[in-house]
Formats: structure tokens, sequence, C-alpha cells
């Protein structure tokens, strides 16, 4: 018999399984220049971490819990905003040029 | 009640614009709006958030205001200092800003398992041992990052090794599991701080251990890769806050960042295994290399050489980037552009530091992507090429790579600079690759060297061009 409990660990698993094979489709057909904003775009997306560490902290009945709840938030916070901005630094070089490149001239 | 509904729908909603804004990212031409897609995301589900204040266990109540005051004082440190961080990093220092960041994520990770495990809720074995897992592997997370760049930016020279380092560094990852399950035994008994607290200890120290041994050349593959396991680690941990939007975005982010890292590793023919257990360029003493006579050639003839070639594809490398020199290359490049030269990149998989930070420098520098092309793409075009330049790369176009099966980089996929008519090479000196073996490409008939600085030697080539005149 599935208890509650048991079912919640396992549509948790559900879960994971379709997040992982998402999250492998949608990296493989990217062409290898834009591995690097990847990276940093996907380290942006893990920062939503500061969401539980925000809950944690919310919840914190202790001196310690705070402190480490504070760290948590800043560090998240960290992760989420220096994501964006390095991601968007770099998403922003990529352009096309402005014009067809000119029909090649004869040389000498 | 409708509180959670709220928080959770919008849970839903920002995993679902991560999704899209990820996707997104997959094309040149939509990449922008992609992070602001991901971005707009991120700030509906922090707002949404803070409706969860509404919604604490009765034993948080008391410290409701000083939570919230110290949750937005850490939110606004937080993006502070990594907002102008990130704002100001130099391009050529991409790399290791983006191995702090993501040590940030997986030390949020970390914090948060810990607040769990401080708490004295009554909890099933299997939710502790999820928040144990998470915990472990956002400290590895944590602490390799901040090795990985130390090693990046130069703070920690050389790869630190002794003997039985396997050994040990197994012998750290046991006691840390041990002590983690510890942990999980002991969470009821009055006994369940001293573990707790030498199993986080143990988790620390591993990450340090583990990202030690391996050299500078390896860590993108090892970013990566601590990517990848803090993405896990927040899925973990989104499991343990019942929070399926954690889960969701740890876990799309857990296996991209995996195979982002397989990618990476196969770019450099490298397993993982070797990345992380070999210590590569040992067998450097070895390397014979092939004899002869270099050629060299000053700036302005290679120059006129180029000018009046009809086809010039260029071979960016690292040295590029460390000589600062992008701008001037692509200066020259314009010139010959206009003077109806026909101008190609070819970016190896693993020029730069990672995959595609060469592009990120070169469009950094204003070159549209449209004339930079990939490895497999160019290839075929060298032999019918007149000139190939290669700036500051060495090994990504080492013939041996294809011939000689004793060299250690033998199988990794290199562009074939050698098939080209002409050859010129800018190299600061007659030294060796990152991987210590000797290039018999600067040997050969075809191929002349350019000695010196590549911003110098490219000011140079500018300025000969530019006293040819226009055609």
């Amino acid at each position: 018999m599935i208890t509650a409990t048991s079912m919640t660990f396992i549509i948790a698993l559900y879960i994971f399984m379709l997040a992982a094979f998402t999250g492998y489709v949608v990296i493989s057909r990217v062409p290898s220049i834009l591995h690097t904003p990847l990276m940093s775009g996907s380290n942006f997306i893990h920062g939503i971490v500061v969401v539980g560490a925000l809950d944690a902290l919310f919840n914190a009945t202790s001196i310690s819990g705070q402190i480490i709840g504070f760290i948590g938030v800043f560090l998240g916070a960290g992760n989420v905003m220096g994501g964006y901005v390095v991601t968007d630094r770099m998403l922003a070089m990529f352009r096309p040029s402005q014009k067809p490149a000119p029909a090649k001239k004869e040389q000498q | 009640m409708f509180i959670e509904y709220i928080v959770g729908l919008s849970g839903l909603i920002a995993a679902g614009l991560f999704i899209y804004g990820l996707k997104a990212m997959s094309s040149p031409v939509t990449a922008v709006s992609g992070i602001v897609t991901a971005g707009y995301g991120m700030i509906f589900v922090i707002a949404a958030t803070f409706l969860n204040l509404f919604n604490v266990t009765e034993a948080a109540k008391p410290h409701l205001l000083v939570n919230l005051v110290l949750a937005i004082l850490a939110l606004v440190l937080g993006c502070a200092w990594a907002g102008w961080r990130g704002r100001t990093v130099q391009m050529t220092a991409m790399p290791q800003m983006v191995a702090i960041f993501n040590g940030m994520g997986g030390g949020s990770a970390a914090c948060l398992a810990a607040v769990e495990l401080l708490s004295d809720d009554p909890t099933s074995p299997l939710h502790l041992t999820i928040t144990v897992l998470g915990a472990l592997i956002g400290c590895i997370s944590l602490t390799g990052s901040i090795i990985a760049w130390a090693k990046l930016d130069g703070r920690m020279k050389k790869p630190v090794r002794f003997g039985g380092q396997r050994i040990f560094n197994a012998g750290v990852f046991l006691i840390a599991l041990v002590l983690g399950a510890l942990t999980v035994m002991q969470y009821a008994t009055p006994m369940r701080e001293l573990p707790r607290d030498l199993f986080f200890l143990a988790a620390l120290l591993f990450g340090v251990c583990m990202t030690l041994p391996i050299g500078g050349a390896d860590m993108p593959v090892v970013i990566s890769l601590y990517n990848a396991f803090t993405g896990l680690a927040v899925g973990l941990e989104g499991y343990v806050m019942n929070n399926p939007a954690l889960m969701i975005a740890g876990m799309v982010v857990g296996s991209a960042g995996t195979l982002l890292t397989v990618l990476m590793a196969k770019a450099m023919n490298r397993s993982l295994t070797n990345v992380l257990f070999s210590n590569f360029g040992d067998s450097t003493s070895s390397a014979k290399g092939p004899q002869g006579e270099m050629h060299s050639v000053d700036p302005a003839d290679a120059a006129t050489t180029m000018r009046y070639a009809s086809s010039v594809i260029i071979i960016p490398g690292y040295g590029l980037a460390v000589a600062q020199a992008q701008q001037k290359l692509y200066e020259f490049v314009k010139i010959l552009v206009a003077d109806g030269v026909d101008v190609k990149f070819a970016i190896h998989p693993v020029a730069g530091r990672m995959p595609g930070h060469m592009n990120v420098l070169l469009a950094e520098a204003g070159v549209p992507y449209d004339m930079i092309y990939d490895m497999d793409d160019i290839n075929d075009s060298f032999a019918t090429t007149d000139v190939a330049l290669v700036i500051g790369a060495n090994d990504v176009v080492n013939p041996e790579a294809l011939t000689d099966k004793s060299s250690p980089i033998y199988g990794m996929p290199i562009l074939n600079a050698y098939k080209a008519h002409q050859v010129f090479v800018i190299k600061r000196g007659t030294g060796v690759g990152y991987s210590g073996v000797q290039n018999p490409l600067f040997f050969q008939k075809n191929c002349t060297m350019v000695f010196g600085d590549a911003q110098a030697v490219l000011s140079k080539m500018v300025e000969a061009v530019k006293s040819l005149g226009g055609s």
C-alpha cells in the first residue's frame, strides 16, 4: 500500500527524472559558441536556492539558525545576481555583422 | 492555505520560465531574451516567497521581525556585492567569476541544509538522508569552486600533489559519509551535534582535497562539474523544503551541467575520471620533440602576405586573450576584409579557458559571430586556404595529435591548420604548449613564426597593411 509520505517521495523521483531529461534535451542542441554563457546561465538558474534559504531563515528559531540562514540567503542572492549580470554581459556581445560579408574582389 | 497555492503556483511559473529561458539561450539569436525571461521568473518567485512570512511555524513567530530584517539585509548585501563584482570583472577573468558565483550557490544549499538539521522538528530518516546528501554535495561544490577560482586567478600556481593522495582523499570522503550517516542516526538523540558539525567540516575539507591535485588546464571541466553538483544539491534541498520549483530548476541544471561537463572533457580528449584522478602533464619529461629549424619573419612581411591573400583563417588561442589583443586583431581583420580578403575565425572547442570562452572574448572585441566557425565546420576548408594565422594557440593545432600514438595529446581533435598553403604563428617564444609537448607544425616548411607579444605584433601588422593603402 502506498502511504502519503512514500507517494510524495515517489512523485519527487518522477519530477527529478523529467527535469533531468529536460536539462539533457535543452543542452544537447546548443552550439559550442554558447557553452560558456550557458554554463553561466544555468549557474544563474540554480540560484533559485535563495528561495529555499529565505524559507529556512523565515522559520529560524535560534541564533545559530539565524546566522547560518543569513549566510545562506547572502550566498544565494550573490549566486542569483552574479549569475544574471555575468550571463547578460556575455550574451549582450553576441550580434551578427551589420551587413553580409563583402563579395570577394579580384586580387591584383 | 490560500498563500500556499500562490507561492506554489509562482514556483511553477518560474520553473516554466527557467526552462523556456534556457531553451532560448541555446541560440545566439534569442539568447539575450532567454536570460531576461529567466530573470523575470526569478524576481517573481523571490517576491512570492515573502508571502511565506504569513505562514511560518508557531515556534518561529516571535522571531519573525528579526528574521525578516536579516533576510532583506542578506538579499541586498548579496545582490550588491555580486552585482558590483559581475559588472566590473574583466572578460578574461569570467571563468573564475562563474566559479565563485557557483560556489556561493553550493554554499547556500549547504546553509539551507544546516538550518534544517538545526531544527527540532521530528522528521523521517529518508528526509534526513536527503538533507545530508544535499549538504555534502553543496559543501564540496563550495570549497571546490573556491579552489578552482584561486587556480584560475593565478593565486595558486602549482597543483598540490603528494604520495598517497588518492587514498587520503578517499579516506576523507569515507569519513564524511560515515559522519553523515551518524548525523542521520543520532538526529533524535542529544548527542547529535558533534557528528553533524564534524560532518560539515569533513565535507568542506573533501571539496578542497578533491580539487587541489587537478591542474589549471582542467579547471573549466571542474567548474562545469561543480555547476552540476550545485544544481543537484539545490534539487535535493528542494525535496527537503517541499519546493518543486527548486527540485525542477536544480535537477535541470544538474543534468545539463553533467552533459556539458562530458562534452567539454570529450573535446579535450580526456575522460572525466582522467580529469579528476590523473595528474596531467607529469609525463612531459620524456618528451623528446621533433627537431629542426623554425623559420621566422617580421610582422610587416607576414601582414603583407595576408593582405594579398584571397583567404585567411585565424586561429585564436588563450595567448591572444592574455595579451589583451582581441581589439587589435579585429582592427587588423577589418582592414583585410575591406580589402576583399575572405577572413574567418576558427575556434577549437577548448580555445580559451572554457568552451565558448574565446567566442565571448572575440564578441567583446566586436567580431560578428557569423565570421566565427566551429572546428567541425571549418576543418575541411584549410586545404583550400591561403593563410592560416595562429595566435597564441599551440596544442590545438599540433598535428602530432593525429599521427603520433605515443604523444600525450594523441586523439585530441585539432584544427587542420597544417594543411593551409602558408601558416603564420604569432608566439612569444619557442616554448611548448600547455600539455608540455613540442609542436612539429612549427618546423614544417609551410610554417613561419612571427615572434613577439600578440599585442605588439598585431599593432605592427595593422601599421603595415595601412601603409599599403586601400585597394
